[in-house]
């Protein structure tokens, strides 16, 4: 082991300074609990071998997210193949068809299934592989273990026990759930980043036990050490841990506080040893992700019932023919020593036909028709859908538009099985750190003795500028790169050069700017980090706010370089000497940030030997704290807050007071009596005195931080909400933090939150609740809980109710622990009421199991699909929940990506994945599946038609090999090429006209109606086909050499016809037609006469009652052409007919679009913004919203453009 | 659009070729579905003009055909209520099945000239040939060659005859039509060639010319026609014709061709064995002598199916003229876009 290992590198007892947070566990009710139902576990630490531990049996670290093993595999697909109902049903077909039941040979029954399955298990296969590899890694990545006698190995993740000592470095992530025995900090304290379980990126503090981290300081002190952990089960909370650990005699009590929890990583310290107390499965991580579900797209669940509906017509039919069947079998009767149809010969007849057992005959004859009318249901539905679905996810990954260059990722779509439903998205839940922001926060702008600095730009303020005075047409090249500008400092994006280079000194209030940057280099808890060959300063900072203050400090020439345990040293330039002078500040106190006081301060004697408050904090807490003489710059200072507001900037105000010595004495006499004591109060006592002492305050100035957007955000959630998407924002970030720093005034300010929105809050923070806290009854507590989240839910019900058909727009903020009461059973109803009538939602302080619990009551509670963005393993859950999963693959872990259906790298990738490839795929697939069934019933019925002529007896119109291979060669590639290229308006129209994507959103494209008028069309060409067929065949006599037409020659003619009526029915169709289409449809149509001719001229024992009769019988025959000419142009008169007139007279919403383009308006900006701007219903979210808020008239638009489009 | 976006892409490309092992997809106009592509849409124009150019079609078609079918002569004689002499047809069957004699005369008489060669046919109705029970009867490996003799499976029950296979076996064969027809006219003889009455493909490569019926007809019941033990199957027309099973409940099959011209007003004797059993099943029976034409035979329904709907077509042409003259719109207008069709709120 390193000797650095072996001494502590800084002797810091940080634990001191803090006041809240590092505050000790104590026994509490819940550790009465140990040892009971749900605490049951028992890890006997560094003694995973001995017996006892043995006989717990704990799982092993391994982790699988595969669906499948190799063992289970087959089983298991399968059985996920055949839990579809169609391929169920030819399953079924398919084993009765060996039996003589059958109609056709089994093998033209068996094939097109076998191929279908193979298809689809080869393609889930090679996608569990993938999952495999990912796993393969995570398993293999090594940790040192204590291997006992002191020495520790390296191993690998998947090998650790419960029990096992482990030594993480600087920097690893956590294997497994593990109790901190002891860091490189002799207070054992270690700093650990849980980005990946909360996506929050600031640091947090954890701390052994002083029992274990007095004895424990090196890899040679585990030699003999024994401990035994009680603890609770597996569970989901993040939060909270209960249990104790043994040491010999003693029994201390564990928190959350000595937990550390896998996936979280190990930050700013050397080394921590901990024992492993969950592995694998039972870790809080896993126990929070769900299993991955096997999401299923509504379309495809509604075309499960399409399905049943089809099982239904046939079922009726078969019972139908079956009657007529059993009685006509009947009237063959042996009478008089007769029989009725004698060439039958009834009188010897199998029981499938014997008069005799005529009902018993009808029953066989249901199974048999059930059997030929299979034709109905398209048995290469499935795997086309799943081919085209694949390519769709080509060009998805493949868009060079959604190629993120600077992390060079591309958009991957990880499942392929959702395409459709990114058409059809209602709402949207996003996670917002790292993923509507970069998670990084820049110093943007200050003010200072109230003059503004700072000539950065805001996203906020460049969105509306672009907005307002560029071209109305919106850009479509998203890869816009705006900040390229020169070299960065991460953090810090202030330009101002009169304060910048030590400019400050000539400004008229020098002192004050002093004071100022002072404050910022001195007021925080960063800890800093000097790279010893550079010289080069950076700081880990508890949240990237601080780090931004920090930085921007060092920026302006306050450098702060160092930290000990009460000491804080930085560079400035001194006013006089005009040189870099070190300067040291005692820290006396810290009194720490927290939701309730909303502001941090610090105590300190500067060098000068002079006492100094130095506070930050929320503009609400801080004006009234001020002393008289400290206003003087505060209406500048209110009027910069709000402009900062506005361009959506984080600001906190800076001031600061001279503290007399005695005042001081009796302050901090107060205040560590406070921190000692142990009575239920203390944190309110605490409260109490630093509220005392923070007053009086002298203002300096405001800063305004930028929690920068991504790229594009505002665009992209402008141009959501045009499309009429909802967006709710569930966010981990602390409600307090929000409100305090104006999230909710401003932060959103360009997309989800205007200013003159009216807030619903819903928190806990009531007076009332907080007396009762303290009282500490518990069900009294959750009672007064339950009750107040409910009257606040409803108070928000009534005022939306109140303002009924005005346009005024409501935002409802919740914070997650109201969130849980809201989300029980009785609850949850009014509350999704309440939060669907507001125009935005924002859930703050969310657990992941909230977020999921949130977008499952979106989701089961609207019925509409939602779709879940984020970018965290804390997103986890949600990206599961919801019907898509959209994970960014950002910087952090993986976790999201690997639990989502399509990674993006950005957000505004967004847009195009859903206004473009969603709809594109919505209208392609729904368009394919119409087509499906339509040329399934033209073939279906007539197959039905044709056997009601053969009174019943089930006798197929075509050849085994036409009946098998309609579905595969002769229909099947023109709607692949359909579903894979049809675009019915081009992806430049479709960001023109977002509400287009309404058309998937109300499901207009897959509507009954559209379903049936399809089926209808179907029938009609089956009709045509079917009769006018069999009437210019009449009599048979076709040919002018006298001979006439038997079956072959009506099937093959009937056959004909439905291949070039199917394949111009699709050419007619679609909107869309290069050079794939063309070869695809009349390659079908050639293949069918290509086919006929080699079948025809196989041996007849192969091609049986085909063999020649193209050649022979039909090509010769005119009137064989001349019929299938009438047949296909007089059975697409009807649907053509109906497409003129709709597309004339009754457009939808596409089709409008394509009257544009056509009439080559797209090109005249004016024209395209006038329809544009009627086509917008009325977003009460958006930049676009805030633009148009004058204009309230819209809302008869939205009312006639909804019956519009679902008039269709 | 595209080229918009060709021009960027190859601008970043080469940034991208710096860096190795890119990610970036290629750019191809396949991959980003730009394709150039036709965008069909039902224009006016496009809407009038098919219609148009269908009964521009059509009709002479139409016109065509039904010459064609109006140049077609047919003589259609139901005889089988007819031969059935006057006392025994309250049991029809009974006579059918006894062993009266059946022979039965028929005169015809032609109206209208008709050119050689004349096919004579037989049409029986309500006959489902194509019955599943029948239409499976049958051993097409056992027709084809001897070697496949036994091959009777399919052919229950009409299988084997004491043991021995039955060939031709199965109810098809069984069931051979066996009615005959001498014709003369005006008391002379006139000659039916049964020769090349059945498809080419059948006799050369379905009927093989090695088989010879074996225990046809042999069973305890006889169905239809018996055949002559040695002629090979291939020169069996008559069978070859019958084993093709019709498409539907009414059908004709070829008997045979006259090969000389009947003149208008010749009178036809018809002496025909009235042998085949469609009484039971009420089916009729009818001879027909019918020449034709190059569209086949008699049969008017698709000429006038074309003219009308040709005609339909060129009335739809002008109703969309009148349509889209009456509603005239400027395509694209907004004011037309179907939400501002009540300008002003009608509501």
């Amino acid at each position: 082991m390193a000797g650095g290992g072996r001494r502590k590198r800084r002797r810091l007892h940080l634990s001191r300074i803090y006041s809240y947070t590092c505050g000790k566990s104590s026994f509490q009710q819940d550790h009465s609990n140990i040892g009971g139902p749900g605490f049951s576990r028992v890890v006997y630490c560094n003694e995973p071998d001995s017996p006892a531990a043995e006989r717990r049996n704990y799982a092993g670290n391994y982790v699988r997210s595969t669906k499948y093993t190799v063992a289970s595999f087959f089983p298991k697909s399968l059985f996920e193949q055949f839990r579809r109902v169609a391929n169920f049903y030819f399953l079924v077909t398919g084993f009765l068809s060996l039996t003589d039941l059958s109609p056709y040979g089994a093998v033209s029954a068996l094939l097109p299934l076998a191929l279908v399955i193979t298809v689809t298990m080869v393609k889930d296969g090679i996608e569990d592989w993938h999952r495999k590899q990912q796993d393969i890694e995570v398993n293999k990545r090594k940790v040192k273990v204590h291997d006992g006698d002191g020495i520790f190995r390296q191993d690998e993740w998947r090998n650790l026990r419960v029990g096992d000592v482990v030594r993480v470095e600087k920097d690893e992530f956590f294997p497994a759930d593990l109790l901190l025995l002891s860091s490189s900090y002799e207070d054992s304290i270690c700093y650990v980043e849980t980005m990946n379980l909360d996506g929050e990126t600031n640091l947090k503090v954890k701390q052994g036990l002083d029992a274990t981290s007095s004895l424990l300081n090196e890899d040679s002190d585990f030699r003999e050490f024994r401990g035994v952990v009680r603890c609770e089960d597996p569970n989901v909370n993040l939060y909270m841990f209960v249990g104790s650990l043994e040491l010999g005699e003693e029994r201390f009590p564990l928190s959350i506080q000595q937990i550390l929890l896998r996936d979280s990583k190990l930050r700013n310290t050397e080394y921590v040893y901990g024992a492993v107390v969950f592995t694998g499965h039972d870790t809080k991580v896993i126990q929070n992700s769900t299993d991955p579900p096997s999401k299923r797209s509504r379309i495809e669940r509604k075309m499960d019932k399409i399905i049943y509906l089809m099982f239904g017509l046939i079922v009726l039919m078969s019972f139908v023919g079956s009657i007529i069947f059993g009685v006509e079998t009947r009237q063959d009767k042996l009478k008089n020593g007769r029989t009725e149809r004698w060439y039958l010969k009834p009188d010897d007849a199998t029981v499938f036909f014997d008069p005799e057992r005529a009902p018993k005959a009808a029953i066989y004859h249901f199974v048999t028709a059930v059997m030929l009318y299979g034709y109905f249901i398209p048995i290469s539905l499935y795997v086309s859908i799943e081919m085209v679905k694949v390519l769709q996810s080509v060009f998805i990954n493949r868009d060079i538009h959604m190629y993120y260059e600077e992390t060079d990722k591309p958009a991957q779509a990880r499942t392929s099985n959702l395409n459709e439903e990114l058409g059809m998205v209602d709402t949207i839940l996003s996670d917002k750190t790292g993923t509507l922001t970069c998670n990084s926060m820049e110093f943007i702008k200050c003010s200072i003795a109230g003059t503004a600095y700072g000539r950065g730009i805001t996203e906020v303020e460049r969105a509306m500028a672009v907005r307002s005075g560029g071209s109305p047409l919106v850009d479509e090249d998203l890869d816009v790169d705006v900040d390229k500008s020169g070299p960065k400092v991460k953090g810090f994006n202030f330009e101002d050069e009169r304060v910048m280079n030590g400019n400050w000194v000539r400004q008229p209030q020098a002192a004050v700017l002093q004071k100022f940057f002072r404050l910022l280099a001195v007021c925080h808890t960063a800890i800093p980090e000097t790279d010893e060959e550079t010289g080069n300063v950076s700081y880990e900072a508890e949240s990237p706010d601080e780090a931004a203050f920090v930085v921007a400090a060092r920026e302006l020439g306050f450098e702060f370089f160092n930290r000990t345990q009460n000491e804080i040293s930085f560079r400035e330039l001194d006013l006089v000497t005009r040189e870099n002078v070190e300067r040291v500040y005692k820290l006396l106190n810290v009194l720490e940030f927290n939701s309730s006081r909303k502001r941090m301060s610090v105590i300190v004697r500067d060098d000068d030997g002079r006492l100094l408050l130095l506070s930050k904090g929320a503009d609400n807490v801080m004006f009234e704290r001020l002393a008289k003489n400290g206003r003087q710059f505060e209406a500048k200072t209110q009027e910069h807050v709000n402009q900062y507001a506005d361009a959506g900037l984080r600001t906190l105000i800076l001031a600061y007071r001279e503290v007399d010595e005695n005042e001081y004495i009796e302050f901090n006499k107060s205040f560590n009596e406070a921190k000692s004591s142990v009575s239920e109060d203390r944190e309110a006592l605490i409260d109490d005195i630093t509220d005392k002492m923070e007053r009086d305050l002298i203002l300096l100035g405001a800063t305004a931080v930028e929690d920068k957007l991504q790229n594009g955000v505002p665009e992209c959630i402008d141009k959501l909400a045009q499309a009429g998407i909802k967006i709710w924002v569930l966010t981990g970030d602390k409600m307090e933090t929000a409100i305090n720093i104006g999230l909710f005034s401003s932060r959103f300010a360009s997309s989800l939150l205007r200013q003159e929105m009216k807030q619903i809050i819903i928190n806990l923070e009531t007076p009332h609740i907080k007396s009762l806290e303290k009282s500490g009854i518990k069900d009294e507590i959750e009672l007064a809980y339950r009750e107040s989240v409910v009257k606040q839910i409803e108070e928000g019900r009534a005022l939306l109710d109140a303002s009924g058909a005005s346009s005024e727009a409501f935002a409802l903020i919740i914070d997650g622990k109201s969130l849980t009461y809201a989300l029980e059973e009785e609850i949850k109803k009014t509350f999704l009421d309440l939060a669907t009538g507001c125009a935005s939602v924002i859930c703050c302080r969310s657990s992941p199991k909230q977020k999921a619990l949130v977008t499952r009551l979106v989701k089961s509670g609207t019925g509409k699909t939602t779709l879940a963005i984020g970018d965290g393993a804390n997103d986890v859950g949600m990206l599961q929940e919801a019907d898509i999963g959209v994970g960014i693959s950002g910087v952090e872990g993986m976790q999201a990506v690997m639990s989502s259906d399509i990674a993006i790298a950005q957000f505004r990738y967004l847009e195009r994945l859903l206004l473009v490839h969603g709809h594109w795929c919505y209208s392609r697939i729904s368009s394919m599946i119409c087509y499906f069934f339509y040329k399934n019933i033209t073939f279906g019925v007539t197959i039905f038609l044709y056997e009601a002529y053969t009174s019943f007896s089930a006798q197929p119109a075509y050849n085994d090999w036409f009946l098998s291979l309609f579905n595969v060669f002769f229909s099947s590639l023109p709607v692949i090429a359909l579903g894979v290229f049809d675009q019915d308006v081009s992806a430049r129209f479709c960001y023109k006209f977002p509400l287009l994507y309404q058309e998937g959103v109300q499901n207009i494209l897959f509507s009954w109606k559209r379903i049936i008028g399809w089926m209808f069309n179907g029938l009609i060409s089956a009709l045509a086909i079917f009769f006018l067929c069999k009437e210019s065949l009449k009599h048979q006599l076709f040919d002018p050499n006298g001979k006439t037409a038997g079956w072959e020659v009506l099937g093959g003619t009937m056959y004909t016809c439905i291949v070039w009526v199917v394949n111009l029915q699709m050419a007619l169709s679609i909107s869309y037609f290069t050079w794939v289409q063309h070869i695809v449809i009349w390659g079908s149509i050639a293949l069918w006469y290509i086919f006929l001719m080699i079948y025809g001229a196989m041996s007849p024992s192969f091609s049986t009652d085909a063999y020649m009769v193209f050649l022979e019988a039909l090509a010769p025959a005119p009137s064989y052409w001349l019929t299938t000419l009438f047949v296909m142009i007089f059975a697409l008169i009807p649907y053509f007919i109906y497409k003129s007139v709709q597309m004339r007279f009754f457009p939808v919403y596409h089709q409008m679009i394509q009257w544009i383009r056509y009439e080559g308006h797209s090109n005249d900006p004016e024209f395209v913004e006038m329809v544009r701007q009627r086509s917008i219903r009325p977003t009460t979210v958006g930049y676009t919203a805030r633009r148009a808020a004058s204009v309230r008239r819209e809302d008869r638009f939205y009312d006639q453009i909804h019956k519009d489009l679902v008039a269709f | 659009m595209s080229s918009n976006t060709a021009s960027s892409s190859a601008g970043s490309g080469d940034s991208s070729a710096a860096r190795k092992n890119s990610k970036r997809p290629k750019y191809s106009k396949f991959t980003q579905q730009e394709l150039p592509a036709c965008k069909p849409i039902l224009t006016p124009g496009w809407v009038i003009s098919t219609f148009l150019i269908v009964s521009v079609i059509f009709i002479p078609l139409g016109v065509i055909s039904l010459f064609a079918s109006q140049d077609v002569v047919e003589i259609v004689d139901r005889y089988d209520n007819d031969c059935i002499p006057a006392p025994a047809r309250t049991n029809k069957v009974a006579f059918i099945q006894g062993a009266a004699p059946k022979s039965c005369n028929r005169t015809l008489t032609v109206t209208k000239r008709m050119k050689q060669p004349i096919y004579v046919y037989y049409q029986l109705e309500n006959f489902y040939q194509n019955h599943r029970r029948y239409v499976k009867s049958r051993s097409d490996s056992q027709l084809r060659s001897p070697k496949f003799e036994n091959q009777i499976s399919a052919c229950k029950p009409e299988d084997d005859a004491g043991g021995k296979p039955i060939v031709p076996c199965g109810l098809i064969a069984w069931s051979l039509f066996n009615d005959t027809y001498t014709l003369s006219r005006n008391n002379t003889p006139l000659a039916v060639n049964k020769k090349g009455i059945a498809w080419k493909s059948d006799k050369e490569h379905k009927f093989g010319n090695k088989v010879f019926p074996k225990n046809f007809q042999k069973g305890n019941l006889t169905g239809g026609a018996t055949l002559n033990p040695d002629i090979p199957l291939s020169e069996q027309e008559d069978l070859i014709v019958w084993m093709r099973t019709a498409a539907l409940p009414t059908f004709r099959k070829l008997y045979g061709k006259i090969e000389t011209d009947l003149e208008n007003g010749d009178t036809i004797q018809v002496t025909l064995q009235n042998n085949y059993n469609t009484y039971s099943f009420s089916g009729k029976k009818k001879l027909v002598l019918s020449t034709t034409s190059w569209l086949g035979g008699k049969n008017d329904f698709l000429g006038i199916a074309y003219l009308t709907v040709g005609g339909i077509c060129f009335f739809l042409a002008l109703a969309f003229t009148i349509m889209y003259l009456v509603k005239p719109r400027r395509l694209g207008d907004p004011s037309y876009l179907s939400w501002n069709r009540n300008p002003g709120g009608g509501r």
